[in-house]
């Protein structure tokens, strides 16, 4: 670790105003925050635009801002591979996911798989899969946010956890769904002018041309930087890979759950249109940010801050923009971070109250008010276990840490999401069965996987020779789902089918 | 003419078709740019002009085709499907 750099005023102000405006964005939204409709779902009142720039903010997180403009600026090329990973997942959530997940749901995506199912074991699986990818996506957001902070603003690692924590659960805690919203509309008009502004900043030193900037890269560090390289060398790892981001986008939580704060299908649909639209404009200006800092900072600058490369559009803000510009960047990075970290505790909080107290615990007969008091209490119990898991988890790889959320997303929660819902035979131990098979062998593969037993545990051999698992976890979770509805038929549920394909369309 | 239950299963199955079907597609151009890392570097490495491999060109096409698939399942969507089930609700509510 390089030591902490000096504290930039600009951004300490950038930093400091941003936590002023969701306070106050709070405030405005604790006084509608009455009931547990207002407190998980913004009292479905969110529209089109405001949805897809809310998805694009919880999607675009610093891993993207600032590991994937670091990845370009490193390695070039290979950048653009996980860029294109994220962005595609989108269309597959728009095909088969928002609509149905909106008709067919109230606050979670375990309602949806659940629906037609005997509760009580599905919303157990569902809730253990959903929280484990909160719980992997969290730690990642959070050690991220420590590391950042540490580099942007010279704080100690630990002091910036708590600091994030306390932030987000103050805002989350008192303004729910719809403070998390307008957070996010916030940060993501931020981020996409940000990233915008600084992507013109670069492309005006070359003309407004982008080759010239591609053609510099080059004239530097040679042809290969346009080219695939060492990223990905092993086929199967990259189609692994691949596979996994594609549908663990459709599986993530926090995602799902913004469905059901827009009133209908249709407001649903344009969403996800809207989103998708963002999340590929921003991804293309990454890609402009890294060859600019390849360019423009250089490979030894960036790597003398952060041998990972992160700080390579922050220290390009500073080339392009000076002083001011780097404090607005890293002050937008940190808005970034305090956001992810926000819809993550709120997808989180809506499992624990809704599935596993509401619907479990108390069957169904709790009152409004005691979900109500469930739903915060539990916010501020996730709240508290995020600042312990980033300082437990200090050091690690945030980029791995992501890559097994949405493993995770992909192999537990999308093959129950996609049998339950278009599948008639499909029954409660077999959706039970995806689900928990799909955690545990992601797991347990990510375990035996190079990443762990090679890289971490300095073995000499992998059991398993993948570092991503999706491309056996997924269609083993779809098949075991299958099977088990096939050997063990479920007439009720079959029954209760009919149900489904008139709500999938009409909604309640 | 047909109930309206039969015109409702045949809406589900129309709606069913075109969502594998995209869901095909995308999956398919995102798999073969993958393979295309995967087993033909040197092919992509290639530039069409001198700033502009054809790996960063495709990447581009990626992006672009995600963008088209989703207007065309939202232009059927706002078009046939939504006008397709504001008639079906209209006729279920009128027989109730």
């Amino acid at each position: 670790m390089t030591p902490a750099p000096q504290p930039n005023v600009i951004a300490m102000a950038g930093f400091g105003i941003f936590i002023a405006l969701s306070l106050i964005i709070t405030w405005l939204a604790a006084r509608r925050t009455n009931t547990t409709e207002d407190f998980l779902a913004a009292g479905r009142s969110v529209t089109g635009w405001q949805n897809g720039l809310a998805l694009a903010g919880d999607y675009m997180s610093a891993a993207s801002f600032l590991g994937i403009a670091g990845l370009v600026a490193l390695s070039g090329f290979d950048g653009l591979i996980y860029s294109i990973g994220f962005l595609v997942g989108w269309p597959v959530v728009m095909f088969l996911i928002a609509e149905p997940l909106r008709n067919l749901g109230r606050y979670t995506f375990t309602d949806v798989v659940a629906f037609r199912l005997q509760q009580t074991p599905v919303r157990v699986a569902s809730a253990f899969g959903g929280l484990a990818v909160v719980a992997f996506y969290l730690i990642a957001q959070m050690v991220g946010a420590g590391n950042l902070i540490r580099l942007l603003f010279g704080l100690q690692y630990e002091v910036a956890i708590v600091i994030v924590g306390l932030v987000m659960l103050a805002y989350v805690l008192f303004g729910g769904m719809l403070a998390t919203t307008w957070v996010q509309i916030v940060k993501a008009v931020l981020l996409l002018g940000g990233a915008g502004l600084l992507a013109l900043l670069v492309l005006a030193r070359f003309s407004f041309n982008p080759l010239a900037l591609f053609q510099e890269a080059t004239r530097q560090y040679g042809d290969a930087v346009l080219a695939p390289g060492q990223l990905v060398s092993n086929p199967l790892d990259a189609i692994s890979l691949g596979i996994a981001l594609m549908f663990g986008t459709a599986g993530l939580p926090h995602i799902l759950m913004r469905f059901y704060t827009v009133p209908d299908a249709q407001t649903a649909r344009s969403s996800v249109a809207i989103a998708t639209a963002v999340i590929g404009v921003f991804y293309l200006f990454t890609f402009i940010l890294g060859f600019g800092a390849m360019v423009l900072v250089g490979h030894d600058a960036i790597r003398a801050v952060d041998a990972g490369g992160n700080m390579a559009a922050p220290l390009l803000a500073e080339v392009v923009g000076g002083q001011a510009f780097l404090g607005f960047i890293s002050a937008v990075a940190f808005a970034t971070i305090l956001a992810v970290v926000a819809g993550l505790t709120l997808a989180g909080a809506a499992a624990l109250s809704h599935d596993i107290w509401v619907s479990v615990v108390r069957k169904g007969s709790a009152s409004e008010r005691e979900q109500f008091l469930v739903a915060r209490g539990s916010t501020v119990l996730l709240a508290l276990a995020s600042i312990a898991l980033g300082i437990v988890f200090k050091g690690q790889n945030v980029a791995y840490m992501v890559g097994l959320a949405f493993a995770i997303a992909a192999s537990a929660n999308f093959p129950a999401l996609v049998l339950s819902v278009f599948w008639k035979p499909c029954t409660t131990h077999g959706a039970q069965a995806s689900m928990i098979i799909g955690t545990i062998s992601t797991l347990t593969l990510i375990y035996l996987s190079p990443t762990i037993q090679i890289d971490i545990l300095k073995h000499s051999a992998a059991w398993f020779p993948l570092k991503n698992p999706g491309l056996v976890t997924i269609p083993l979770s779809f098949a075991v789902g299958i099977i088990v509805s096939l050997v063990a038929p479920e007439p009720d549920a079959a029954r209760r089918f009919a149900d489904v394909e008139q709500r999938i369309h009409f909604g309640e | 003419m047909d109930s309206p239950a039969d015109r409702l299963r045949a809406l589900d199955a129309a709606r069913w078709r075109i969502a594998l079907a995209l869901t095909g597609a995308m999956t398919a151009i995102y798999v073969a740019f993958v393979l295309l890392i995967a087993y033909n570097k040197p092919l992509l490495a290639m530039q069409l002009v001198p700033g502009l491999s054809l790996g960063i060109t495709l990447g581009v096409v990626v992006i672009l085709a995600a963008w088209a698939l989703i207007v065309v399942y939202v232009r059927w969507a706002n078009s046939t499907y939504d006008r397709a089930l504001a008639d079906l609700r209209r006729e279920m509510e009128a027989r109730r």
